[in-house]
C-alpha cells in the first residue's frame, strides 16, 4: 500500500493559501463596487475607458517591437556563443544579468542624459536629439525594455538551444549546402519554438506593466496609466490586477501547450 | 591521382591554418594538439574505405576535415580533381551521415529527405521524385509523413542515410553511424549500406572504431593511431598481415610470442625453450629478438604431425557457443586458441599439459619494437 506524504500535502495547500487567498481577495473587493451587490462594474467600467484601450494598444506595440528586436539580437547571439565559442557563455550569462543589478530608473537617466544630445560622429551630426521625437522616444523606450527583458529572454533561448544538438544540427545542415540563415531559419529557430513564445510572452509581460521607463520617457503607456488609476480609484486597479493575472496564466497556458507539441524541441537521436 | 585524395594532411588544435607542423608549439601558454599527422590518402572512384582506430586516433577529425567542417592546419584535399582544402562546408556536394542521426526535428522524413535539394532550389517535380526514389533505397516508401520521433534508432539513421545520398554527392562520409544501435540492427544495417554503396557506386569513407564493421564492408581500411597511419589495405590483408605492432593488436585477437632467431634462412625461431618454424625466411639477424604472432583461429589443440608444436598448461576454458577458447600457459605467454564446437569435442581441462600445434605458414614474423 502506498504511503500517502501528509507533510507534503500540508506544504502544498499551505503554499497554495498563500498564492490563492490575497487573489481571492481582490478579486472580491472588484466585484463590490456596487453597494451590497456582487457586480463585474468596475469591469465594465475599466474597459469603458478610452485612455485604457489607448493606452494598451501602445504598450501592446511596444511589446512586438521589443520582442522581434530582441530576438533579432539573442537568438543568433545564443546560438553563435553554443556553436563556436561555448568558453563565452559564462560571460554572457553574466552580461544578461546586468539588467537585474541596475535598476529601471538609472538606466532611462543614463538614456535621458545620453539621448537628448545631438548624435554626433566625429564632428559629423548624424541625427537630432532622439528625445526631441516621438519616434526617437519610442525608439529609446523600445531599447530600454530590451535590456529589462533580456536577462529572461536569453535564458529561455539558451535553455531551447541546450535542449537540442545545435552543433549537429547546424553541421548537418552545413553539409547539405545550407548557408547560415536557412540554417538559423529553417532548422534552428523551428526547434526553439517553445523557447521563443516563452521568451516573448515572458517580454509581454514585463513590457506591458512597465512603469518607470515610460514614466520618465513621457510614453502614453500602460504601466503609467494603471498606476495613475490607483491614484484615484479603488475597484478599477483591483480589477485590472485581476486581468492581468488572467491573462499571465493564459500565456503560461499557451506556454504548455505550445511545448507539448511534435514539432518542437526534443532530442535529435537515441539510440532506441 | 585518385577521386578522393588528402595529400600531407597535418592538424594541429591550437594553431592557425598554414602553420608548420614543425611550428606548431604552445599558443598562449595552451600546448597544441597534433590530431592529424602526415596523413596521404587516394580513394578511388567508387571505393569503400574505412578509417579504424581506438578513440581520439584522428580518425574522426580527417573525416570532418573532408567534410569542411574542420580546416587541415597544412596539406591539400583534392574531390575529384578540384581543391577543395579551402571551401566551406556547404560548397563542397559532401554527403555526410553523423553518429547521432542529425535528423531535423520539426521536420517529417520526406522533407528531411529534400532539405538539400530545397536549400539549393531544385524544382519541387524533382525534389519529390528524389524522395520518393531515396525512400525506396532504404526499403521505407511508406514513411514520408512520419517525425523523427516517431521512428527507432535504426530507421533514424537509414533516413540520415537517405538524406545525404538526396544530394547526389561526390563523396559520402559516414561518422561512426552505426555505434548509437545495437548488434543485431548494427549488422543489418551496415550491409544495407554496402548495399547501397555498391549499387550508387559511390566514393564512400567510413569511420569507425569496430573492427568487424570495417572488415565485413571496406573495400580498403585505414587503421590510424595517434594521429598516424599505421597500415592501409583490403580487409584480408590487414588482418593476415598486418605490418605493424598496433595494427597486429588492434585487429582481432592476437598472441604475440617473444622470440629469439636461431637461424633466419630456415626460419627457425626459440621460444621458452622451444623450437618452431615460420612459413618464410627471416629478414631479423641470428640472436634478434622478434615477436612471433599467431591468430587463435589458426592454433590447433592436440599434437598435429608435421606442424609446429608447443607445450603448456591449460589455464582456462570457455565456451562461448560456436567457439570454444581455450587459453594455454606458454612460459611467461597465456596463448588464446579458438577451436569450432563440434558435439564430438572432449573438453580440456584446466591445468592440463596440453600441446597447441601450428603451420608454419600461421607465424607472422615482426621486429619486437
Amino acid at each position: 500500500m502506498r504511503r500517502t506524504n501528509v507533510w507534503g500535502w500540508v506544504w502544498v495547500l499551505l503554499g497554495t493559501a498563500y498564492f490563492l487567498m490575497p487573489l481571492l481577495g481582490a478579486f472580491q473587493f472588484s466585484l463590490e463596487m456596487r453597494r451590497g451587490v456582487l457586480s463585474l462594474l468596475a469591469y465594465q467600467r475599466a474597459f469603458a475607458d478610452p485612455e485604457f484601450w489607448s493606452t494598451f494598444l501602445f504598450s501592446n506595440q511596444m511589446a512586438v517591437l521589443t520582442i522581434v528586436v530582441s530576438l533579432a539580437l539573442i537568438v543568433p547571439t545564443a546560438f553563435w556563443v553554443h556553436l563556436r565559442v561555448p568558453q563565452w557563455r559564462p560571460v554572457v550569462e553574466f552580461i544578461t544579468l546586468m539588467p537585474f543589478v541596475i535598476p529601471a530608473i538609472i538606466l532611462v537617466f543614463g538614456m535621458i542624459k545620453l539621448y537628448k544630445s545631438p548624435i554626433m560622429i566625429g564632428g559629423l551630426t548624424l541625427m537630432g536629439p532622439p528625445t526631441n521625437s516621438v519616434i526617437g522616444t519610442n525608439a529609446l523606450l523600445v531599447a530600454g525594455y530590451v535590456i529589462l527583458a533580456m536577462p529572461y529572454m536569453y535564458r529561455a533561448v539558451d535553455a531551447g538551444l541546450r535542449a537540442i544538438d545545435v552543433r549537429t544540427l547546424t553541421e548537418a545542415a552545413q553539409s547539405l549546402g545550407a548557408g547560415w540563415f536557412t540554417i538559423i531559419v529553417q532548422v534552428i529557430l523551428p526547434n526553439l519554438r517553445a523557447a521563443l513564445l516563452s521568451g516573448a510572452l515572458l517580454t509581454f509581460a514585463i513590457v506591458v506593466g512597465e512603469l518607470t521607463l515610460a514614466s520618465f520617457l513621457d510614453r502614453p503607456a500602460f504601466g503609467p496609466y494603471l498606476w495613475l488609476l490607483g491614484q484615484h480609484r479603488a475597484y478599477e486597479p483591483a480589477a485590472l490586477s485581476i486581468i492581468s493575472f488572467a491573462l499571465t496564466w493564459v500565456a503560461m497556458g499557451i506556454i504548455y501547450f505550445v511545448s507539448r507539441g511534435r514539432g518542437g524541441q526534443g532530442q535529435v537521436a537515441g539510440a532506441h | 591521382m585518385g577521386f578522393l585524395d588528402l595529400v600531407q594532411i597535418h592538424k594541429t588544435f591550437g594553431v592557425r591554418p598554414g602553420t608548420m607542423p614543425a611550428e606548431a608549439t604552445s599558443v598562449r601558454g595552451i600546448p597544441a594538439t597534433a590530431a592529424v599527422v602526415d596523413f596521404n590518402l587516394e580513394v578511388q572512384r567508387g571505393e569503400l574505405v574505412s578509417f579504424l582506430g581506438p578513440s581520439g586516433c584522428g580518425k574522426t577529425t580527417t573525416l570532418r576535415m573532408i567534410a569542411g567542417l574542420e580546416q587541415p592546419t597544412t596539406g591539400t584535399i583534392r574531390i575529384a580533381g578540384n581543391d577543395v582544402s579551402r571551401k566551406p562546408a556547404n560548397q563542397r556536394n559532401v554527403g555526410m551521415v553523423f553518429q547521432a542521426y542529425a535528423l531535423f526535428p520539426n521536420m517529417t522524413v520526406a522533407s528531411n529527405v529534400g532539405f538539400g535539394m530545397r536549400v539549393t532550389h531544385k524544382p519541387k517535380e524533382q525534389i519529390a521524385s528524389r524522395v520518393t526514389e531515396m525512400l525506396a533505397l532504404i526499403r521505407m516508401p511508406d514513411f514520408g509523413d512520419r517525425y523523427p520521433y516517431q521512428l527507432s534508432g535504426g530507421q533514424q539513421q537509414r533516413v540520415a542515410l537517405a538524406r545525404a545520398l538526396a544530394i547526389q554527392p561526390q563523396v559520402l562520409l559516414l561518422d561512426e553511424p552505426l555505434s548509437a544501435l545495437d548488434a543485431k540492427i548494427r549488422v543489418e544495417l551496415r550491409g544495407e549500406i554496402r548495399r547501397i554503396q555498391q549499387q550508387l557506386g559511390i566514393t564512400t569513407v567510413y569511420v569507425t572504431h569496430d573492427q568487424e564493421e570495417a572488415l565485413s564492408i571496406s573495400d580498403r581500411v585505414v587503421v590510424m593511431n595517434a594521429g598516424r597511419i599505421e597500415q592501409i589495405g583490403a580487409p584480408f590483408e590487414i588482418y593476415n598481415f598486418p605490418q605493424t605492432i598496433f595494427v597486429a593488436g588492434f585487429v582481432g585477437t592476437l598472441n604475440q610470442l617473444r622470440c629469439t632467431v636461431e637461424d633466419p634462412a630456415a626460419a627457425r625461431l626459440s621460444f621458452d625453450g622451444q623450437v618452431f618454424r615460420a612459413g618464410n625466411p627471416l629478414a631479423a639477424a641470428q640472436g634478434a629478438s622478434v615477436l612471433a604472432m599467431l591468430r587463435p583461429e589458426e592454433l590447433r589443440f592436440g599434437a598435429v604431425e608435421g606442424e609446429n608444436q608447443l607445450n603448456g598448461v591449460v589455464e582456462r576454458v570457455t565456451f562461448l557457443g560456436a567457439i570454444v577458447r581455450i587459453q594455454i600457459r606458454l612460459g611467461q605467454s597465456l596463448v588464446t586458441l579458438d577451436a569450432l564446437n563440434e558435439r564430438r569435442l572432449t573438453l580440456p581441462k584446466v591445468g592440463e599439459q596440453q600441446t597447441v600445434s601450428f603451420p608454419p605458414h600461421a607465424v607472422w614474423v615482426l621486429q619486437a619494437s
